[in-house]
């Protein structure tokens, strides 16, 4: 798991600055896919979300649901920036230190945009159905058609505005597409409860997740998960 | 090396400013060897002002050789305090907002009771008849503190190196009586490493014939020879390879070549000397010993069944076990050799095992197990935003409300 954003979509905070508990009551914009996550999070629950980056997701959470918080960080600066908004979040690594917690210790844990960054994504995916009653997790779609065409017709690894990372400097070591992805849980007995595949603007693709049209035209999937 | 006379000013007390107060007078605190220790006296300092409905309070505890002069000039070096860049106006810990106590541990030597202090049943400073006390008794003593100043739960208990031990001993042992926690640059428990520089330290005192099997003050002499050594070497444990390069380097004090001798050659010969020699000056050799061997005797997990989990595992109000509901924020860094991250992480782990609100990070720095006291803007940073969060959490206003 790396420090860096996994994905170019661009960051929005609150106007004047980054979110803070001198905003009291307030809940700042967050990216499109965050306030999907967001949705499916039941006010007042037990939140961990992995890779919490500088907070964005949480502080969310925090303003807008009333939820226990928390949040695990690879870089000192994003765990600083987070501690410094009030969050609870500890630095660590989402591949070594998720077997710590204890289980069903939180109702929703969540892995935004980090799975493909981990070293051993089947063995996080495994541990995050386990911390959590629920795993909310999104990842970018390797088969999605720009991508799929761009291998296709130039021969070289693709980089578009949401993956922006030439292949030597990318933090994404695991790719995968929605079908590998489904087909993982499906080994792991892993149940999707629900899903939201959203394709070109964030647009949702009206096609079951492990559909060949969400495979071919879902830039991201979103998956709601629960241990089998 | 030589050292010079002790001064007096080191050894008479009656005169420091702060406060003193004799706790223990109706029934004298058990200590952890089984030792009845009381009444007996604790120095402490405040700043600010304690709020109408107590909730203000802030415990900063102090590393194996501070004291309660946390922000505020050192009677006996005319330094300033401590850990001014943490407490003070416009400081993390500003005066304005909260009451700051910091009082000096037992077995210490700057006003609490210590083997420095006239032992009242014969009328002779305690010298090695004090009893050897714990950190657990440390914050046993600072408990009776609290309940004297009228205080229910303390909103934060902040230190570093033994500071930390502390704090974790409050979480441990009084969860109700702490709001949140900040153990900085510390550990669950001493290492073998950590020890074994203590020993150093202890030995070097001992060797001193000026020692005098710990009754040098009767007989009117001082190992400051010994001391002195003990603190060069754990000076070195403070800093880091680093730090001591970017510094020193092989540089020469005030001379350009080696002089094929043992003076100072070396400018981190002379900076350590300079060290262990003005340590003398505020420190009793004794306390060195008690206090060092307080913090070889910590390990929260062996009360726990050697689970350090278990330690912060609380009764809930069914009656089952649950994690403590004190909320935590470790500091760690990268450069700290004698407390490592590793360390801390021990103790994070053991909070997530339990589910508690903890926040950690490890501030990268290259200036060693002493960042905590120096000018590391992160660290600062980091402790500001918690302690904010945890204030408005606690609803807390500033202007003491």
């Amino acid at each position: 798991m790396t420090t860096a954003p996994k994905t170019t979509a661009p960051v929005t905070t609150t106007p004047g600055g980054t979110p803070g508990p001198d905003l009291p009551g307030t809940a700042p914009a967050i990216r499109s896919d965050l306030r999907r996550i967001a949705d499916w999070v039941a006010p007042g629950a037990r939140v961990l979300d992995v890779g919490c980056g500088e907070g964005e997701l949480l502080h969310h959470l925090v303003r807008a649901k009333g939820v226990d918080g928390r949040g695990l960080e690879l870089s000192m600066d994003g765990v600083r920036r987070s501690v410094g908004h009030g969050l609870s979040v500890i630095q660590g690594d989402a591949d070594t230190d998720l077997k710590d917690y204890p289980t069903a210790a939180f109702d929703y844990v969540i892995l935004s945009q980090t799975l493909q960054a981990t070293r051993r994504p089947r063995e996080v995916l495994e541990q995050l159905v386990r911390i959590g009653t629920h795993a909310i997790v999104s990842v970018p779609n390797f088969g999605y058609w720009r991508l799929r065409l761009a291998l296709l017709l130039r021969g070289r690894m693709p980089v578009t505005d949401r993956l922006g990372y030439q292949w030597w400097d990318t933090p994404n070591i695991h790719f995968c597409t929605l079908a590998d992805f489904t087909t993982l849980c499906r080994d792991l007995s892993i149940r999707i409860e629900r899903s939201a595949i959203l394709g070109a603007q964030g647009r949702e693709i009206p096609a079951a997740a492990d559909s060949g049209p969400s495979n071919w035209f879902g830039e991201q999937g979103l998956f709601l998960l629960r241990r089998g | 090396m030589t050292t010079p006379s002790p001064s007096p000013s080191a050894h008479a007390h009656a005169r420091l400013p702060g406060e003193q107060v004799v706790l223990g007078r109706d029934r004298p605190m058990r200590l952890d060897s089984g030792v009845e220790l009381g009444p007996f006296r604790l120095a402490y300092r405040t700043y600010g002002r304690l709020n109408a409905d107590k909730s203000n309070a802030v415990l900063v505890c102090h590393a194996l050789t501070g004291d309660q002069y946390v922000a505020d000039t050192h009677p006996v070096t005319g330094k300033p305090g401590w850990w001014g860049l943490m407490v003070g106006p416009g400081r993390p810990l500003d005066p304005d907002r909260y009451f700051i106590i910091c009082a000096n541990v037992i077995g210490g030597c700057m006003g609490s009771e210590g083997p420095k202090e006239i032992d009242p049943a014969t009328g002779q400073p305690w010298g090695l008849s004090f009893p050897v006390i714990t950190i657990g008794d440390m914050v046993r003593a600072q408990t009776l503190l609290i309940d004297h100043l009228g205080i229910e739960q303390l909103f934060c208990v902040i230190g570093g190196s033994m500071g930390g031990m502390q704090v974790l001993q409050w979480a441990v042992s009084y969860p109700e009586r702490v709001f949140c926690a900040v153990p900085i640059a510390t550990a669950a428990r001493h290492s073998a490493q950590n020890i074994a520089f203590h020993e150093v330290g202890r030995q070097a005192i001992m060797a001193d014939p000026n020692w005098q099997g710990g009754s040098y003050l009767t007989r009117n002499t001082r190992p400051t020879a010994g001391l002195a050594v003990a603190r060069m070497a754990a000076h070195v444990t403070y800093l880091s390879e680093t730090a001591l390069h970017t510094k020193f380097g092989r540089n020469l004090q005030d001379r350009s070549r080696i002089t094929f001798g043992f003076d100072a050659d070396f400018q981190v010969e002379s900076y350590l000397r300079h060290q262990g020699i003005s340590f003398v000056e505020r420190f009793d050799a004794n306390s060195y010993l008690y206090i060092t061997r307080a913090m070889d005797y910590f390990d929260l997990a062996a009360e726990h069944g050697g689970v350090l989990a278990n330690a912060f595992r609380v009764a809930g109000p069914d009656g089952t076990a649950r994690g403590t509901p004190v909320r935590f924020c470790l500091v760690s860094f990268s450069s700290d050799w004698l407390f490592p991250t590793s360390e801390s992480r021990a103790v994070v782990h053991a909070l997530n095992a339990v589910a508690a609100n903890v926040s950690f990070v490890e501030i990268g720095t290259d200036k060693g197990h002493d960042a905590f006291l120096l000018e590391v803007p992160e660290f600062y940073q980091v402790v500001r935003g918690f302690l904010d969060g945890q204030a408005e959490h606690r609803g807390l206003t500033r202007r003491g409300s």
